[in-house]
């Protein structure tokens, strides 16, 4: 019963469910880089010291405020999302004109000054958060054990995922943040406020980090590091998707999850450099990425 | 001829440096400094960013602390080949980077880092999370020891200088002029008809080498080669250094590798040890706000306002 063709159903949909876990926290954080990429031309360094923020802001609010999961779950990415639009409008803006090259050095400055204040403050051994009482437990499936809390991180991230894509594509805000990555010059002749829609761009998409980083707490230890390694896989992600398509950046996140997943239970030796190495053949085969729109 | 004086009393301070200065210290703004010149071949003269050229530094950094360990070659044959294997690397994740362009070649050169950072820590002859400790230095050419600080400052600052030569003669070639066509109007050097890929190709290589060369000469002088080289953390360091100093010029590097590593060292000696990651992200902050042109590009400008053309 739980083994098909020599192979153990048990460990493999084990890792597959890891896989899936580890692919909403890709998907979500590789949309918001996507998002922010689309309208404002920047790659967001700090994204994965923003998801590291969110998982302190729901211990911190837990434990210094006894605000719940629950409540963390909506108050959190608010507050993570202003802080992204401060840091839009008073460091960003200023050299939004410059090479954006520069931007880059810039988000990777202040995520090394984040996960320095952090390590500082909390050391670098991670504390952890508890599971909110109602997603304790688990279901026994025929061929697994399938913990809620998992069962939550996938159903959550991806209902997030999909009604992002679905305003993106299907509503009035969405339509002007389509129009802005096309050509905000035109856009501002018509009368929007860009600079307004940029702001609110940028603060959604580090909000987006941010919801990953509450979601994240349960699962794995709240730590400083914890952002920059994931941020790195995400980065690889993001040249394997190409950043053409909102759509394509939730797919490629989930599926490199599920690649690395099975990679795990294949060959647990690559498990940490699949992605990577997937990237390489990406790049030879199809530089501009899987939905890249570019030559 | 005002640079060649430049040069030279740059050269005669090096020179005598060591009688002032921890030579151990001089030799790590040395290695630091070539680091950050190999770098700025890239970023400065060609315009790209690469986040991930820590790999090169730990690929010199490991193949001559293995040689050196482990097969009893003089230290000159261990940097060559380490080098040389920087090189390689350089020269496979180079064709791969120069692909993609501005942001993405950042991301593709950070995530091919990852890659090599990944393999040393499994690997097993690179003794994982120690690292591989106490290298011998070696006699040079089988006749001079290593082992007395003087004597290796003297083969780094040779080796220093080399690679300082190479970059300054790479700059000032016919084959720098398309760099730099490349660098400020990339579609024109296509449709003047430049293969700018095998341009950008190139320029990566020879990077990738130094780096490797900075790398190799950094093991044998700490004597140490270790998973801090490979982890993108250096990567952002070397950029740190080049956009402090001042990117596209060629003393920037130079000047910016040298406070770097006095920051580090000041800081690490004392309480402030921890700060480290901080204090370099806020210089990364107000470098880009309000200093971009870095502390030799903003002399420069100083010296252009007020001695005419």
């Amino acid at each position: 019963m739980a083994t098909f063709l020599g192979i153990n159903l048990f460990g493999l949909s084990g890792q597959l469910l890891v896989g899936l876990i580890n692919g909403s926290f890709y998907a979500l954080l590789s949309l918001g880089l996507a998002i922010i990429f689309g309208l404002l031309r920047i790659i967001n360094f700090a994204q994965g010291a923003i998801y590291m923020l969110g998982a302190f802001f729901a211990w911190m609010a837990l434990q210094y405020f006894g605000i719940n999961y629950w409540a963390a779950l909506i108050l959190v990415p608010l507050a993570v999302g202003i802080i992204g639009v401060l840091m839009e409008r008073f460091l960003l803006r200023p050299i939004a004109n410059e090479d954006h090259l520069y931007s880059l050095l810039l988000t990777f400055g202040l995520a090394l000054i984040l996960q320095g204040v952090f390590t500082q403050t909390y050391g670098s051994s991670g504390l952890s958060y508890a599971i909110p009482e109602s997603l304790k437990g688990g279901t026994r499936l025929p061929f697994m054990y399938l913990p809620n809390y998992r069962a939550w991180i996938i159903v959550a991230s991806l209902t997030v995922c999909i009604s992002t894509w679905w305003a993106i594509e299907k509503t009035k805000l969405g339509a002007y943040l389509r129009a802005g990555t096309e050509n905000p010059q035109m856009m501002q002749a018509f009368g929007i406020n860009v600079p307004l829609i940029v702001t609110i761009t940028f603060g959604f998409g580090v909000a987006l980090a941010g919801f990953a980083g509450v979601i994240a707490a349960p699962v794995y230890a709240v730590s400083p590091e914890m952002g920059s390694n994931i941020l790195i896989v995400v980065f690889a992600i993001v040249v394997i998707g190409g950043m053409g398509s909102i759509g394509g950046a939730i797919i490629t996140g989930l599926g490199m999850g599920v690649v690395e997943g099975l990679t795990k239970y294949f060959y647990p030796e690559a498990s940490t450099t699949v992605i990577f190495l997937v990237m390489v053949v990406v790049l030879l085969v199809k530089p501009a990425g899987l939905f890249g729109k570019e030559a | 001829m005002k640079i060649n004086k430049l040069y030279l009393a740059l050269f005669i301070f090096a020179l005598i440096a060591p009688a002032a200065l921890y030579p151990v210290f001089l030799m790590k703004v040395l290695c630091f400094a070539l680091f950050a010149c190999a770098f700025n071949l890239l970023l400065g003269f060609v315009g790209l960013l690469s986040f991930g050229h820590a790999a090169f530094l730990g690929t010199g950094g490991y193949v001559t602390g293995y040689l050196m360990m482990h097969t009893g070659v003089t230290p000159e044959i261990g940097i060559i080949c380490g080098t040389i294997c920087a090189g390689l690397l350089g020269a496979f994740y180079g064709k791969l980077a120069v692909k993609r362009e501005g942001i993405y070649f950042a991301m593709v050169t950070l995530a091919l880092s990852q890659l090599a950072f990944f393999f040393y820590l499994q690997a097993p002859f690179t003794g994982g999370e120690d690292g591989m400790q106490g290298v011998p230095r070696g006699h040079l050419f089988g006749l001079i020891d290593l082992s007395d600080n003087m004597s290796m400052y003297y083969f780094v600052l040779a080796i220093f200088i080399f690679g300082f030569w190479m970059i300054h003669r790479t700059i000032h070639s016919p084959f720098g002029q398309v760099l730099k066509a490349i660098r400020e109007n990339e579609p024109r050097a296509i449709s003047l008809g430049y293969n700018v890929n095998d341009y950008k190709w190139v320029a990566f290589i020879i990077s990738s080498a130094l780096a490797g060369l900075a790398g190799s000469t950094k093991t044998l002088v700490f004597q140490l080669a270790s998973l801090t080289d490979v982890h993108w953390h250096m990567s952002g360091e070397v950029v740190l250094m080049t956009l402090l100093g001042g990117m596209g010029t060629i003393f920037g590097p130079l000047l910016g590798a040298g406070a770097v590593v006095a920051i580090q060292n000041y800081l690490s000696g004392g309480e402030m040890g921890n700060y480290v990651s901080i204090i370099m992200g806020v210089i990364f902050v107000v470098c880009v706000l309000a200093f971009r042109n870095g502390i030799v590009g903003e002399i420069n400008k100083v010296i252009k306002r007020n001695f005419g053309s």
